[in-house]
């Protein structure tokens, strides 16, 4: 004896967010009973674990006649086949576009291939994320990846229209598109302590300042990739620190600005040419792919990691860059101005959101 | 040549990828009507195909137009090999064809295939020139406006109502057709589903044909069937009730709330629909009308294959004849017993005085008498002739004859609340017919007697009228407990009444109502042709005793006293007969109170045994004491002994009346009543007893917040909040072999149980709310399965109201308890000034009608109470008048409208759907015309879809879709009356194939909300194009 068919069929699709929350989780349908059981909603609704499978199967199934659709969002809106009213519809979009954290900084600036997704249950293992939330989460990135790829644009609105996701969402797509895209390392030891979060904000900055969409959108080419030709200028900068007298110059100008407004004042003199030499050598080899790749550890090991060294807090590093930033527009024969500033000011925001433990 | 279809194709979207290597379609569509075919170009090369083609014109005749449906074809184009063929649209262009519903159909419809279900969608434009047709002979009766639903549709008014129409068209099924074997099930479906739209389409000019004779203008209660008999051919048959409507044109909502808004004088007069007509019923109908129905109602009844019998009934009956109708008015005697005879002899001259109807004009319903019905079971052979069904036509003729000869003895002339229904199993098929008996008023009878002026007014109060017994006391036709009415005092009423008819919206109710089922599995020998036969009508007696039995014994455990909506349902299998009752159960206040249940052991010599039985007595105490709590039943009991009535001995007595015929038997009738004893005793004399009764007492009660009931309303509830959600849930379950009578009970019973509960849990959010008109079908697919399957619409309503209504419950009785006498018809005196003044109940819902009966029995002996009771009153008024009226309800309304509000925002226009004829907080402005479509879905890759749960839910899930999609087209933003009335489904797993078909029908209508309509009453046109726009806008 048993239940050979069973479904519910509401002229409203009937679907419940925890339900639906256990699906994108992962659970099977029994470890989902089983949660829910155990959430009190028996009780709460004087319901039997046999209606509580039969509810869950048949939520389950209706999640998955629903995924082909929440792959193309704007289809959901017109298709026929589900009267969902639209606060749902956005909702469940936005669930199954949302990611984990834990997740996303492990495959954060890998290459979204077959061979990533395949050691995806390494990934699985080690976040205690389920195998199939992973690949959902994957998926959902790849696909991403692949419509944007190809828009003009810019990259979040771009995001924000084809996946009808909320702002933050979108612009957090528009991280991982960005890693994604450049291969930014992430996975290096010493860059663990960094969280996504972190990484998104860095994207951010690059997307809008050192990408052709952001001196002018109107551009054939897109957020994507970095300006080229700003990446050609950036080796002019060499001169700060090739130049000996500009770099002397450069480094009294800091000197006098910072004298008795910090009590690491010593540390930062001594400091001054390793520092500098570090930010303007990772400025003039972001023409090559390959260090663009290392642009996160070269600004870890060779500024982050030496102020930390010296005990400077973050406030010390603001006021340092803030000097060190604007000092050289005094320098007389120093003519790289607008590509200083350019540079500078990520540099500056990327380091101090990444300064923390 | 009297009209031209004008069709256009504009574009496509979502169109599977037909070509893998370019991973694109080049889509083109053929459009055809009849013989004819135009194609569109081919638009290479995309998903989204943008044709825009030319206006395609067909001309055709009318009757062609009502027949044929439009077929459109996408298709794939392929140069070198044939053209693949991506999916159909068949669109029903009868709404098109009258001038009171859409004009024009135009919107995204669904392309479907048999195989792949919806497959892309495609927008096209349809128009229907007609030209007027002066044909006297005509063929075609386009005009004759359909309807779903079984009451006067809401925008209506009722001239007149002409009676029954039925009508049924055979064929051969393709599917056994032997081309069958050589063409792919792709052509096989095809061709079943084209030949079932063209077979309703014939079916509904035929009926239409017949309404036009009788003078008619409209089909309400329309039921359309289909029976596929396999081997031996496919039937569709429908039945409904003629009627001439007519639109009220007053558009604003001024005059909606006749009963409470005017005195009660004005409630006698014969007011219905929406506005008091203001002229005396003497005039009747327009006399241009009633000529013409008298003259094509007399001699040339050729329209009627039965012609001979009706005429045969005339004849025979020579007392009750014409004659009588003329003088009637003059004789001031025995007026209730004259006028009777009057309708009775207009009835009579009806072949069958039936009415599909469930919901009844105010006046015209007079009394009930109980249900009636009527099985027979029948050997199916080859329909030999598809042009003369006269077998079926025969069979159905020989079960009205019962039907009708069951009413007489009830005393009754007329049955309302009609239907029909078939299970068939291999080559035996069991038809069945049921319906309530009562007396109807000749106010829209055509041929009633001319002097409408005495009326039963004086005689009948509305709200317990329809609860007096028709029937002769003295000539019973059945043992039964008579009692003086609880309301007015002067007339006799049964102690239990069992109907098939909504609860009348004036009948006083005490509490809440409640679903009742009865569910019982009989196992039966495998068996052949005649032995078959014989076995399945030998067992259906005792079925229905069986099913009626724990009907009431339902009844009384809930201390309600009469069903309404009483559906039973006998579905034949191979190896078992399985039997479904459902109805709503009530308190009627005019009834007496129910009287217990006592258990009574066989063998009384064992202690341990009386104390089980005592034990068990006392589980049934408390049961019936918890649910009379529930449902708020608290009857006025005092009232008795002040007035010095006679006492009523509560008796059980049955009034379900039937007779069960193998083929051409006779009429044989079984007595249903429990013998005269003073309480409903159950014999616990072996184990099956026991297990009954257990089984009775484990129905698991609906959770808190939740209210259950297979009609349209619940009583008591008025508050609907906007919310409402309609859904289909089926079942399969699949049986061990060898199981016990007992055994199979349970299961069958449980299957029922949980899955009301499931239903219970997947709505929970919307609580309170209550489940209406809760269908069941059930079913047996194939040996040792099971099939249930349940389409209602789940209603919020406002939680305030309910929570006043608990704490009245609560102070109710001490208020009793003080005065001592029927304060509560005091107070709902003094309600009626109230809400007249205020008169802010929502349309249709409100008046469970407990004032008009108060009125009554106020006028008659309660004067001289009065000042007596009015001192007591007094303090007690405001806390009533909240129960009973509907009077924190601005807030309800503002909360429903908010809550309506936020759907808005969709690019797909939302479309409601709901079983019910009308939409809560909503006033439906215009019928569109009725929407019935029948579908095959077909798979051989089960286990790919998800199983057969995944396969059946998607195509559910399609259905629903492309019912809204055509209403959307036709302007429309709802269906109501929306019905499933087939689910066959068969699996075969091990060739991973099922196919299942479904057909749902419905009335596609227009709706403005109610507080829209505030706004836009000054201009009804601007707000008819706006919701119509917004239907066509996507």
């Amino acid at each position: 004896m048993s239940v050979e068919l069973d479904v519910f069929v509401g002229n409203t699709t009937i679907m419940d967010k925890e339900v639906y929350q256990l699906w994108l989780n992962g659970y099977t349908v029994n470890d989902a009973v089983k949660v829910r059981i155990e959430g009190g909603v028996m009780e709460e609704c004087e319901a039997s674990a046999e209606v509580l499978l039969s509810d869950t199967m048949d939520q389950y199934r209706t999640f998955q006649m629903c995924e082909r659709l929440l792959h193309h969002p704007a289809k959901l809106a017109n298709q026929l086949l589900f009267q969902i009213p639209p606060d749902r519809q956005a909702m469940l979009i936005e669930r199954y576009y949302a990611f984990d954290d834990s997740f996303v900084r492990e495959v954060l600036g890998k290459k979204l291939s077959k061979g990533t997704k395949k050691d995806l249950d390494d990934v699985s293992i080690k976040t205690g994320i389920m195998l199939k939330s992973c690949r959902r989460q994957f998926d959902n990135f790849k696909r991403v990846f692949k419509v944007v790829e190809e828009l003009k644009g810019p990259l979040v609105e771009n995001i924000r229209q084809h996946f009808l996701l909320p702002d933050p969402l979108a612009r957090d797509y528009a991280a991982i598109v960005f890693f994604a895209n450049n291969r930014f390392e992430t996975g290096k030891k010493k860059l663990q302590y960094l969280t996504f979060q972190d990484f998104a904000f860095c994207a951010g900055q690059l997307i809008n300042n050192w990408t052709v969409g952001a001196v002018d959108n109107m551009m054939e080419d897109m957020d994507v990739d970095l300006d080229k030709e700003f990446l050609q200028d950036l080796k002019d900068l060499k001169i700060l620190i090739t130049d000996k007298d500009l770099l002397d110059q450069h480094k009294s100008l800091v000197c006098t600005a910072l004298r008795g407004k910090t009590n690491v004042f010593n540390e930062m003199e001594a400091n001054f040419k390793n520092l500098s030499r570090g930010l303007v050598n990772i400025a003039a080899k972001l023409i090559n792919a390959k260090d663009v790749r290392d642009f996160f550890i070269d600004l870890v090991e060779k500024f982050i990691e030496p102020c930390r060294s010296d005990k400077l807090t973050s406030i010390d590093v603001n006021l340092y860059l803030t000097h060190y930033t604007n000092s050289a527009h005094i320098l007389d024969t120093f003519k790289h101005h607008t590509v200083w500033t350019r540079y500078m000011g990520v540099i500056k925001s990327c380091i101090l959101r990444m300064y923390h433990d | 040549m009297p009209g031209k279809l004008k069709a256009k194709i504009v574009a496509g979207r979502h169109l599977p990828v037909m070509d893998r290597a370019s991973d694109l379609t080049d889509a083109f569509v053929e459009v055809k009507f009849g013989n004819t075919t135009f194609k569109t170009d081919v638009y290479p090369k995309s998903l989204n195909p943008q044709w825009n083609s030319e206006w395609f014109k067909f001309e055709v005749d009318d009757e062609d137009l009502q027949d044929e449906p439009l077929q459109i074809t996408v298709l794939d184009h392929d140069t070198y090999s044939a053209n693949d063929a991506i999916g159909k649209v068949y669109i029903d262009i009868d709404p098109l064809l009258c001038s009171e519903a859409a004009t024009v159909i135009s919107g995204w419809l669904p392309i479907y295939d048999t195989i792949h279900g919806i497959r892309g969608e495609i927008n096209v434009l349809v128009k229907v020139d007609l030209f007027n047709d002066l044909n006297r002979f005509r063929q075609s009766s386009c005009g004759v406006k359909f309807f779903c639903t079984t009451s006067i549709p809401r925008c209506y008014r009722a001239i007149m109502v002409h009676g029954f129409v039925e009508e049924l068209v055979v064929n051969e099924d393709p599917e056994y057709q032997w081309i069958d074997r050589i063409r792919t099930p792709r052509a096989s479906n095809e061709a079943r589903q084209r030949l079932i739209f063209l077979m309703s389409g014939e079916l509904q000019r035929k009926i239409g044909l017949k309404v036009l004779e009788m003078g008619g203008n409209a089909v309400v209660g329309y039921l359309q069937c289909f029976d596929l008999e396999g081997e031996s051919g496919l039937v569709v048959r429908a039945i409904g009730t003629a009627c001439t409507l007519e639109k009220i044109s007053t558009f604003p909502a001024t005059a909606t709330h006749p009963s409470n808004s005017s005195p009660s004088k004005d409630m006698k007069e014969p007011v219905f629909g929406e506005e008091a007509p203001g002229v005396p019923l003497s005039s009747g109908p327009p006399t241009p009308l009633r000529a013409q129905t008298f003259s094509s109602f007399s001699p040339s009844k050729s329209y009627s294959r039965q012609s001979s019998s009706s005429d045969t009934e005339l004849s025979l009956t020579p007392k009750t004849g014409m004659g009588s109708g003329g003088s009637a008015g003059k004789d001031a005697g025995p007026l209730k017993a004259l006028l009777k005879q009057q309708t009775q002899s207009a009835l009579e001259q009806r072949e069958y005085p039936f009415f599909t109807l469930t919901v009844f004009p105010p006046g015209f319903l007079l009394h009930v008498g109980g249900v009636v019905s009527a099985r027979s079971v029948k050997l199916l052979d080859r329909i030999h002739n598809p042009d003369e069904p006269e077998t079926r036509d025969a069979w159905w003729e020989e079960i009205r004859q019962e039907i009708k000869s069951h009413a007489k003895s009830l005393g009754c002339h007329a049955v309302v609340g009609y239907s029909e229904s078939t299970s068939i199993c291999e080559e035996v098929c069991i038809l069945s017919a049921s319906g309530t008996a009562a007396i109807l008023s000749s106010r829209f009878m055509q041929d009633g007697p001319l002097d409408t002026e005495l009326r039963f007014e004086e005689v009948v109060s509305p709200g317990c009228g329809f609860c007096h017994i028709p029937y002769d006391e003295l000539n019973i036709p059945f043992p039964a407990q008579l009692t003086y009415c609880y309301c007015c005092r002067r007339y006799k009423v049964p102690d239990v009444l069992f109907t098939t008819i909504d609860l009348p919206t004036e009948a006083s109710v005490t509490g809440k109502g409640c679903l009742i089922q009865a569910r019982l599995c009989r196992t039966k020998k495998k068996a052949q042709g005649e032995v078959n036969a014989m076995a399945i009508s030998n067992l259906l007696p005792f079925l229905e005793y069986e099913l009626h039995t724990q009907l009431m014994n339902k009844l009384k455990l809930r201390g309600m006293n009469a069903l309404f909506g009483l559906r039973i349902q006998i579905s034949v299998g191979e190896t078992m007969l399985l039997g479904l009752a459902s109805a709503t159960g009530v308190y009627l206040t005019a009834l007496p109170s129910p009287g217990g249940i006592q258990i009574v052991g066989k063998t009384p010599s064992d202690i341990t045994y009386e104390q089980h039985i005592s034990n068990m007595q006392k589980k049934i105490n408390d049961t019936i004491t918890k649910n009379k709590e529930l449902y708020e039943i608290n009857p006025p009991e005092v009232v008795e002994e002040i007035i010095g009535s006679p006492i009523p001995e509560p008796r059980q007595r049955s009034r379900l009346f039937r007779s069960h015929s193998e083929s051409s038997d006779d009429v044989s009738e079984i007595d249903l009543s429990h013998g005269k004893k003073d309480a409903f005793v159950l014999e616990i004399d072996d184990t099956d007893a026991v297990e009954d009764i257990h089984a009775l007492l484990t129905d698991s009660p609906t959770p808190a917040g939740f209210y259950s009931c297979n009609t349209e309303i619940m009583p008591g509830i008025q508050n609907w909040t906007s919310a409402i959600q309609m859904f289909t849930s089926v079942r399969v379950f699949r049986l061990n072999a060898n199981l016990t009578n007992q055994g199979l009970n349970k299961i069958f019973s449980d299957l029922c149980e949980n899955l009301l509960k499931s239903l219970y849990f997947k709505l929970r959010s919307m609580v309170p709310c209550c489940l209406c008109h809760l269908n069941f079908t059930v079913a047996i697919p194939e040996d040792e399965l099971i099939q249930v399957a349940v389409t209602a619409v789940a209603l919020s309503f406002d939680k305030v109201q309910t929570l006043e209504n608990g704490k009245q419950s609560g102070e109710k009785t001490p208020i009793k308890a003080i005065t001592e006498n029927d304060e509560q018809l005091q107070f709902n005196l003094e309600l009626n000034a109230e809400t007249s003044s205020s008169s802010i109940s929502p349309k249709g819902l409100s008046e469970v009608g407990s004032h008009p009966s108060a009125r009554d029995r106020c006028s008659s002996w309660i004067e001289q109470l009065k000042l007596k009771a009015h001192t007591i009153r007094r303090g007690s008024v405001k806390t009533t008048s909240s129960m009973e009226k509907a009077s924190p309800l601005p807030e309800g309304r503002s909360r429903s409208l908010r809550s309506n509000r936020s759907y808005s925002g969709s690019s797909v226009a939302v479309v409601k759907m709901t079983p019910l004829s009308f939409i809560p907080g909503a006033k439906i402005i215009k019928y569109l015309g009725i929407i019935n479509m029948f579908f095959i879905r077909e798979t051989s890759s089960l286990r790919e879809e998800g199983g057969v749960s995944g396969f059946l839910h998607t195509f559910i899930a399609e259905v629903f879709a492309m019912v809204r999609a055509h209403v959307a087209a036709l302007g429309g933003n709802a269906v109501v009356s929306y019905s499933m009335k087939e689910c066959v489904f068969m699996e075969n797993p091990n060739k991973n194939q099922a196919q299942c078909l479904i057909n749902v029908s419905g009335d596609a209508v227009i709706f403005v909300r109610e507080s829209e309509l505030e706004l836009t009453s000054v201009q009804p046109q601007s707000a008819t194009t706006q919701t119509s726009n917004g239907g066509e806008g996507t």
